[in-house]
This record gives C-alpha cells, sequence and structure tokens, in this order.
C-alpha cells in the first residue's frame, strides 16, 4: 500500500486538531495500520500528553532535522499497539526551528515505514502552518460550528488551495444535536453550504474526551464513548471504506417524531 | 414555559443559528475578496496607463484599493484628473 501523508489544521485554535489527530491514529493503527503521528507544534507540544507518552521523550522533531540523532531514536513507541508511533515537538525552540524543505524530506523518510503519517498543525497560518502542510498529500480540516471557527476554516481551506492541497476534507468536532435541533447551532448542511469541501465525519460534542485526555488514553479505546465512536468511523472512511455519516442521537430523533406527529395532529 | 410550548408546535422564532449563517455569509464575502497588494499595484499601473491616453491624472493622488461594504465589495479608484486632452494620444 501506498503510505499517506496527512495534515490535521484548523487556523483556530481550540477545536481539537491534537484530539483528532491522537485518535485517527490511534483508530488507525486499531485497524492494523502503521501509523506516525508528527506534532509540530513547535513550543506547545501537546500530543504527547494526549496520547500518554510524555514521560518517554528522549529526541524531538528539531533533533531529527538537525541530524542530532537518528529517526528511529526520536520515535516513541506506543504502549498500546505495535504500529503506532510519535514524533514529539520540540518545547524550547520556536517555530523556525524547522523549515519546510526540511519537513518535506522527514515526510518522505517517514514514508517508507508507515502507512499513514498523520502531521499535527499548530494554529495560525504562519511558519507552523507552513512547515507542516508542505510534505502533506491531503488535508483534514477541523472545525467546531461556530462562526469563529467556520471563518478560520474558509481561509484555511484558501491557503491550502494556494499551496496545491485542494482535496482537503472537513471533520465537523464537538457538534451538539441538541442545540442543532433546537436552531442553536449551524448544522452539517449549513457548514458544508459555507465551505464547500467534503466532509469526511461529525463528531459529537463528549465528555468522555475530556476524561480520556485526563488520563491519556484516546477516546477511541473507550468503546462506550460516543465521540471515540465517531473517529473510529472517520479512521475507516480514511482507509477508503464507504460509510454513511453518523446520523445524529436516537433520543433526539424519537423526539423529532413526536413534534412531527403533533404538527400532523394540528 | 412559553417558549417551550412554541418550540415543541414548531412556531420559533428567528433562531440564533439563522443569526450566525448570515453574520458567516457576509464576513467570508469580505475575506475571500482580500486580494494581495502586488495584484492591486498590477491592476494600478494598468488602470493608468488606459486613462492617461485620454487624461492627465495626479499620480500622487491616485488610490485604489478594495473596499467592503456591509454586504458588498466594491473595488474603490480615486483618480484625480489635472486636465483632459483634446484628442486621445493612440
Amino acid at each position: 500500500m501506498k503510505s499517506k501523508v496527512l495534515v490535521i489544521t484548523s487556523g483556530k485554535g481550540g477545536v481539537g486538531k491534537t484530539t483528532t489527530t491522537a485518535n485517527l491514529g490511534t483508530a488507525l493503527a486499531m485497524l492494523g495500520k502503521k501509523v506516525v503521528m508528527l506534532d509540530t507544534d513547535i513550543g506547545l507540544r501537546n500530543l504527547d500528553v494526549v496520547m500518554g507518552l510524555e514521560n518517554r521523550i528522549v529526541f524531538d522533531i528539531v533533533d531529527v532535522v538537525n541530524g542530532n540523532c537518528k529517526i528511529k531514536q526520536a520515535l516513541i513507541k506506543d504502549k498500546r499497539f505495535e504500529g503506532l508511533c510519535l514524533l514529539p515537538a520540540a518545547q524550547t525552540k520556536d517555530k523556525t526551528a524547522v523549515t519546510p524543505h526540511q519537513m518535506k524530506n522527514l515526510t518522505n523518510e517517514l514514508r517508507k515505514e508507515f502507512d499513514f503519517i498523520l502531521v499535527d498543525c499548530p494554529a495560525g497560518i504562519e511558519q507552523g502552518f507552513k512547515n507542516a502542510i508542505s510534505g502533506a498529500d491531503d488535508a483534514v480540516v477541523v472545525a467546531t460550528p461556530e462562526i469563529s471557527s467556520v471563518r478560520d476554516a474558509d481561509r484555511i481551506i484558501g491557503l491550502l488551495e494556494a499551496a496545491g492541497l485542494s482535496n482537503s476534507k472537513l471533520i465537523i468536532n464537538r457538534m451538539r444535536s441538541k442545540m442543532v435541533k433546537r436552531g442553536d447551532m449551524m448544522d452539517i448542511d449549513d457548514i458544508l453550504d459555507i465551505l464547500s469541501i467534503n466532509l469526511l465525519g461529525v463528531v459529537p460534542e463528549d465528555e468522555a474526551i475530556v476524561v480520556s485526555t485526563n488520563r491519556g488514553e484516546p477516546a477511541v479505546l473507550e468503546t462506550t464513548s460516543r465521540a471515540g465512536e465517531a473517529y473510529r468511523r472517520i479512521a475507516r472512511r480514511i482507509t477508503g471504506e464507504d460509510l454513511p455519516i453518523d446520523s445524529q442521537e436516537d433520543s433526539i430523533n424519537l423526539v423529532d417524531r413526536f413534534k412531527r406527529i403533533l404538527k400532523l395532529a394540528r | 414555559m412559553l417558549e417551550l410550548i412554541s418550540r415543541i408546535f414548531g412556531k420559533e422564532t428567528s433562531s440564533s443559528k439563522d443569526i450566525a449563517r448570515e453574520r458567516l455569509r457576509l464576513v467570508l464575502v469580505h475575506d475571500r475578496s482580500t486580494v494581495s497588494p502586488e495584484i492591486i499595484n498590477l491592476l494600478r499601473d494598468d488602470l493608468i496607463q488606459v486613462i492617461q491616453k485620454y487624461m492627465d491624472i495626479d499620480m500622487e493622488g491616485l488610490l485604489v484599493n478594495i473596499e467592503g461594504e456591509s454586504n458588498s465589495v466594491a473595488l474603490i479608484a480615486n483618480i484625480p484628473i489635472k486636465g483632459l486632452k483634446r484628442a486621445p494620444a493612440i
């Protein structure tokens, strides 16, 4: 199988790029794929703590591109899955410590070993963003159903297109179906209309994400987590499976049906 | 409570998501119209060439800009004229 470099980006911070990277990486590994996750948020690394691997870091991405160590030495093997690795960001440097050219070489080197290379992009549209996208085949844009996030996603999609990444796909994160039904949150179609981009999946708001992050165990490992389930489905879609986008909560649909009956009765 | 009842019967007042969608639509019209300064400069030079065929213009006072109003975007060019030419210099 030809390996694929996917950059997970959003423009706006705090919408769930790192959570998405950790969960998709883990879910792809659960499907038997060889996966490496790259944290490119130099100076503000977090993918290590979300994955629960922060105590194992010896070398980082800056050490690798500067030739201070071999790639193999810097890769941290996940404690749960054989085929899953993390290349952590440096914490004491800044975004200029890596160049787009170096990133491209690094991802090309990793292609030899892995099926999927997931690049966790920092927030913003400056150097860190340019580095993160430079080796990517495709981009996954994460947005929440909020005006500020969708606006930034639109900007990012434009910048990705300008950089030759015109096949970006969207993950709508932290969707709250109750608010959507109430008319107080933009729904999937509203967002897709505005952004004109293909949808990769919808992840519901889920407290299990906070709990799993507290523990350093991605939510996809939790069978009861709805967000985890959504990420597992997205991972299957990434591997080429044709899965329909998850329908919203069943209890809500019941209320909806009840509403319809009432309307008919009037 | 009244709100809840009216909601159950589907008589919603303008929902906040419609407001969000409309505001987003407008702000993106403006965002997407951003043209790089280089393009504006090229446009400016071309405009000067064309207009100079017919008029003497004040190059110093010339302004070309993209401006966004609340719901539309316009190319605004302010070109002070020093004098008209009798015959177009072709």
